[in-house]
């Protein structure tokens, strides 16, 4: 399921990916990438080069300090993503009384992993059990709770899952790979508001010999946004 | 006067299938990672808030057409020039021709880790009395309202159940069109996928909305 599409990363020089991209026009037209069949990125440059002007201008203007520029892109690259997530499942995996905290004060429980901020500032916490499975979505725009999952994943933005997560859920499972028992009941949470929900995914079977990071190695962003299932025991690399 | 979002999608076809996507992923262009900084940086000065910009990337007449931070290239060049901080001609020029605007603040690069790990929490002091209770049943609005609204189509005129209360929180609606915060109280609203979807629902769905309180009226 993880391997069904191929990196689509579309960063100047990496060709392969964008002529795999553009083999895949509803991915490209949400990438921002037009078809194209030529190596170079001209057809990128407009944008590349409007963004630069944005900087440079408003650089000069004393709105922004562009030093504050990257630190913002190091912290989504390299600090906040959703590991942070994994293992706040696995502490509620791995610790009851963790788990009864999460479900009925997200945000003290979270914070307490030392995650909170920029929109997580109200967490829910959804368990899925054997008869519910919850998926979360934002039809509205792309509100996603950045301090446990980072930034939203491309497909979470796009339109096909804005869409359809309302209404066909398991049509949108099955494009995950993902098959439910149908007495499942699927409960879709539309973020409209500035709540963030966190998927607790189910703890795989035959995981009672891991460590709480072992575990937290299960936990898929995925799974944690309804889309996906963590990883098996076998799974585990 | 008339306001369309165009980002109301939920429940339409013809969109296709998901593609899903490694977890590594998170930019596909060189120019991404800018454009997110960019807007983060620029919300972060005050000169609007964060309801303001999801009105300006949703009225964006060619939404559809944008890959999802292009939107955002789009709606920050729409906000600051509304504003008069920053001309299409400018960007043109690639330097600046105006003197600059006024801003509340600007964020410096070592107030950025302290900013994002606080956030901007939305949630108010009750000075009223929640209207509905867990459980109660209620019926969403109906109707086209002519500002920025977080009541997305495929729920207007409704019935569900109130699942949880969420306290008072800034409300979306009058904190976009610059009426200040108006804190409403806010409720997670559960409906059965038939009541959305009639016949067409799936067994088995229950989707839910987080609404504001003047979204609401008691059902019969």
């Amino acid at each position: 399921m993880r391997d069904r599409l191929e990196s689509t990363a579309c960063h100047a020089g990496v060709t392969a990916a964008c002529r795999r991209e553009s083999r895949i026009p509803e991915l490209a037209k949400y990438t921002g990438a037009m078809p194209h069949d030529h190596p170079e990125h001209s057809d990128l440059s407009e944008l590349d080069l409007r963004v630069r002007a944005l900087q440079t201008v408003l650089t000069q203007k004393g709105y922004i300090d562009p030093a504050a520029l990257d630190i913002l892109i190091d912290t989504y690259q390299t600090k906040i993503g959703p590991r942070n997530g994994a293992r706040v499942v696995a502490r509620a995996w791995v610790d009851s009384a963790f788990r009864k905290w999460l479900l009925q004060d997200a945000n003290a429980a979270i914070a307490s992993l030392g995650y909170t901020g920029r929109q997580g500032e109200h967490m829910v916490a959804l368990e899925n059990t054997e008869s519910r499975h919850n998926m979360v979505v934002c039809t509205l725009c792309s509100c996603y709770p950045w301090p446990v999952l980072g930034l939203p994943p491309t497909w979470y933005k796009s339109a096909p899952y804005r869409a359809r997560a309302v209404k066909d859920p398991r049509g949108v499972l099955a494009d995950f790979g993902v098959t439910l028992p149908e007495s499942t009941e699927i409960r879709v949470w539309d973020s409209t508001a500035e709540v963030r929900y966190l998927v607790i995914p189910r703890r795989p079977p035959g995981t009672d010999v891991l460590t709480e990071d072992e575990l937290a190695s299960l936990v898929t962003r995925d799974s944690m946004i309804g889309t996906g299932l963590p990883k098996s025991a076998a799974e585990r690399v | 006067m008339t306001y369309h979002s165009n980002a109301d999608l939920g429940g339409q076809s013809g969109h296709g299938r998901v593609i899903p996507e490694p977890e590594g992923e998170l930019f596909h262009a060189s120019w991404e990672p800018k454009a997110l900084a960019l807007t983060v940086a620029m919300g972060a000065t005050g000169a609007w808030n964060i309801d303001m910009s999801r009105s300006a990337r949703e009225t964006l007449p060619n939404y559809e057409s944008l890959s999802y931070y292009a939107l955002w290239i789009e709606g920050l060049q729409k906000l600051l020039a509304e504003r008069g901080l920053l001309r299409e001609a400018e960007l043109a020029a690639g330097r600046m021709l105006d003197p600059p605007g006024a801003l509340p603040r600007v964020l410096k690069a070592t107030e950025v880790a302290p900013a994002l790990a606080k956030g901007a929490p939305t949630e108010r002091t009750p000075t009223t009395v929640a209207r509905f209770a867990v459980g109660d049943s209620v019926r969403t609005r109906l109707g086209n309202v002519s500002h920025h609204t977080r009541l997305p189509r495929y729920a207007s005129g409704k019935t569900g159940r109130i699942e949880r209360i969420h306290g008072v929180h800034v409300f979306a609606d009058t904190h976009a069109q610059g009426l200040g915060e108006q804190p409403q109280w806010l409720y997670t609203v559960a409906f059965e996928g038939r009541e959305l979807w009639g016949n067409e629902s799936p067994a088995g769905l229950t989707v839910s909305i987080d609404a504001w309180e003047p979204y609401l009226e008691p059902a019969r």
